[in-house]
């Protein structure tokens, strides 16, 4: 694996500007993805990871502002480059799977069509080449039949099959990085196992970067390399998927960890996270985000946010973060 | 153990053809063509029981019938064979539109699997909970608002937010305003489909909590309809695994997702993503599910997709089998039962 960063995100933060004031949806947001590498960015509903997407994509909703920060894909920064400049990366060298495939797809075009267009414009391929490339990109995808299958509407295929479709839109143009916002939420775990490997293959056929999107620990403990976990549009610990789950050091990973049902042997073993996600348009957010639900939280945690390096890779944002094993041993792959 | 409910070669059909596609119907009728339309098999001959104080589970993936047996067990829509029985008394020969208004509807309630989508957006929480109250109790006045606070507290939503609209309450808020409002009656059975599937974590784990804890308050039974099978393991006592229509295992959740028996269960387990494993187990699923349409009886509903796929799987169609506490729909059962009983083989 070459270590030669294919995105790195520094200090990223956006605004939304709501008619019940401003919400700071992501704060000095830190994380970098190495070619041919797969991360996750994991968290609860509310925490950022489809804005961070969005933010990254230029596809932002006209109310988001990004305040600060910078993200260098190769020599270009995303978040600076013109809308021109981006929309000639986007679909080329970066492409998103989006969460609902059917309502991301066009639904009054065959999806053969929908991967012909982007060949056609991305990855300049003759128009009249692009129907029966269109299909072999179906075939890659693992669509039976593809032949018959491109003329057919979204509305006709199901959950699993328009997922596919995604993908071979999104790897039409061989992209360096793709980036998966939660590509089987809502599809059966049989089916999720089968797009998983899907993408994982093509990911690795092609030598790229996935930065993948999920609220499923467990689905990232498998699938990531590393793993990102935000809390509140903030990055609370970003870890090596090994470690995080056998040394977590933020409290609100241990958490996280905690309340998931997989980790457990009986129900009275998962343990809620207390509190709530704090309404992020006040003015007056702690510096920690966590800090007002958190168990242990200190004095120092109204001072700015520590970046404590634990390793090189392993960085978890907190001032009075866990001990060296304190987590329960059957949170640690016991399942 | 008191059986609490008793279904008894359940099926249920749904036409095709009929509808849009009546031009078609008629040509073939002008064509001497056969009469019959076409069937969904969405229930076909299921047969298990509930007991009292059991929650059972039931897995299986979108499409393979879950949602029609539980509305058919929920009389909600009508079945097409067999028989549903709540304690002695039949309910499967009463219409559903009759069956609503009946002295045993409130024995039998339901927690749908969006409550965002499942409470009327014009009712308050109030409203939502006292509705099953006012129409199936006939609670008035100072005892329907007494009950409806105490219900309310039983699942953990404060009474300043009863006067609120499901729009202006989180999503846990309004999954305890289902329960709330399904428990009010004092059900003997309640039917949970994906309560928790729209959910975070954790928010998820105070609701599975809360619903344990009013199993062992009321009494109840529960049936849990859920594709996530690692919730099924932490909350359910047994398990149906439904693949097509049919039910192609049963048996206690633990054993069951311990040890798989039906290749279909099994490839089911291997799918559940775990911590800390790779995922490695490469056992996958190929293709998709065969057509629910007339599917043919003499072929295993499983034939094609399963690893196994024997000639004989296309002949003779598997019956679900009884291997001590288990049943399995398997021709090759016995060599996963012996396989995975004898230790060290």
């Amino acid at each position: 694996m070459t270590t030669a960063p294919a995105l790195r995100v520094q200090r990223l933060s956006v605004e939304f500007r709501t008619r019940s004031g401003i919400v700071r949806a992501l704060d000095n947001v830190s994380f970098s993805v190495r070619k041919g590498e797969t991360i996750a960015l994991v968290g609860e509903s509310g925490s950022g990871k489809s804005v961070t997407a969005y933010a990254l994509m230029g596809l932002l909703d006209p109310a988001g502002r990004v305040t600060n920060g910078r993200a260098m894909f190769g020599e270009i920064d995303l978040l600076a480059a013109s809308p021109r400049h981006l929309a000639a990366i986007r679909g080329r060298e970066i492409s998103m799977i989006f969460q609902n495939p059917r309502t991301a797809l066009n639904p009054i075009r065959s999806v053969g069509r929908q991967i012909a267009d982007v060949l056609v414009r991305h990855a300049k391929v003759p128009s009249r080449e692009a129907p029966l490339q269109a299909i072999e990109m179906l075939r890659a995808a693992g669509i039976t039949d593809p032949a018959r299958r491109a003329w057919a509407y979204p509305f006709e295929l199901s959950g699993g099959m328009c997922q596919r479709v995604m993908i071979a839109i999104a790897l039409a143009a061989k992209p360096s990085l793709l980036i998966a916002d939660e590509p089987t939420t809502g599809l059966d775990v049989t089916t999720q196992a089968v797009i998983m490997d899907l993408i994982a293959d093509l990911a690795t056929e092609l030598g790229m970067a996935t930065i993948f999107i999920t609220h499923d620990l467990a689905l990232a403990s498998q699938r990531a390399t590393r793993i990102v976990v935000m809390h509140a549009g903030q990055v609370v610990e970003h870890a090596p998927t090994e470690d995080l789950f056998a040394q977590p050091r933020h409290p609100y990973t241990a958490e996280l960890i905690a309340a998931t049902p997989d980790s457990a042997a009986n129900l009275d073993d998962l343990a809620a996270i207390p509190g709530l996600l704090p309404d992020l348009r006040r003015s007056n957010l702690p510096p920690c985000r966590y800090s007002e639900r958190c168990p242990r939280k200190i004095e120092r945690c109204a001072q700015p946010l520590p970046q404590t390096t634990i390793n090189a890779e392993h960085v978890v944002a907190c001032w009075n973060p866990l001990p060296v094993h304190t987590l329960p041993k059957r949170a640690i792959g016991a399942a | 153990m008191t059986v609490l409910l008793d279904l008894e070669h359940v099926s249920k059909f749904f036409p095709v053809g009929a509808g849009p596609n009546q031009l078609a119907r008629f040509k073939r009728r002008l064509s001497g063509g056969p009469e019959r339309l076409p069937k969904i098999y969405a229930v076909d001959n299921v047969s298990f029981v509930i007991n009292k104080g059991e929650t059972v589970g039931l897995v299986g993936e979108s499409g393979c019938g879950k949602s029609t047996l539980v509305r058919a067990l929920t009389r909600l829509v009508d079945v097409s064979d067999g028989s549903i029985k709540l304690g002695a008394r039949e309910l499967a020969l009463k219409p559903a539109r009759v069956f609503a208004r009946d002295r045993d509807r409130a024995r039998i309630q339901m927690v749908f699997q969006d409550a965002g989508d499942s409470i009327n957006p014009r009712f308050t929480a109030f409203d939502a909970i006292a509705d099953p109250l006012r129409r199936l109790r006939h609670v008035r006045g100072k005892a329907l608002k007494d009950r409806v606070e105490a219900v309310a507290s039983q699942c953990g939503l404060p009474s300043a937010l009863l006067s609120r609209f499901p729009h202006q309450m989180s999503g846990g808020q309004r999954a305890r305003v289902g329960i709330a409002r399904a428990i009010a009656v004092k059900p003997d059975l309640l039917v949970l489909d994906e309560p928790t599937a729209a959910l975070d974590v954790s928010v998820q784990v105070i609701i599975l909590q809360l619903l344990q804890q009013l199993k062992h308050e009321l009494g109840m039974s529960y049936l849990f309809v859920s594709h996530d099978l690692s919730v099924v393991r932490l909350l359910c006592d047994r398990v149906l695994v439904m693949y097509l229509g049919k039910i192609v295992e049963s048996g206690p959740a633990r054993a069951v997702f311990e040890r798989p028996w039906h290749p279909y269960t099994q490839a089911l387990v291997a799918a559940v993503p775990r911590f800390g494993g790779a995922a490695t187990e490469r056992l996958r699923l190929k293709g998709e599910p065969r057509s629910p349409i007339d599917p043919d009886q003499n072929v295993c509903r499983f034939y094609g997709r399963c690893p196994i796929s024997a000639s004989d799987c296309k002949t003779r169609a598997p019956a679900l089998r009884r291997f001590g506490n288990r049943h399995v729909a398997c021709h090759f059962a016995e060599e996963f039962v012996v396989q995975r009983i004898s230790p060290g083989l």
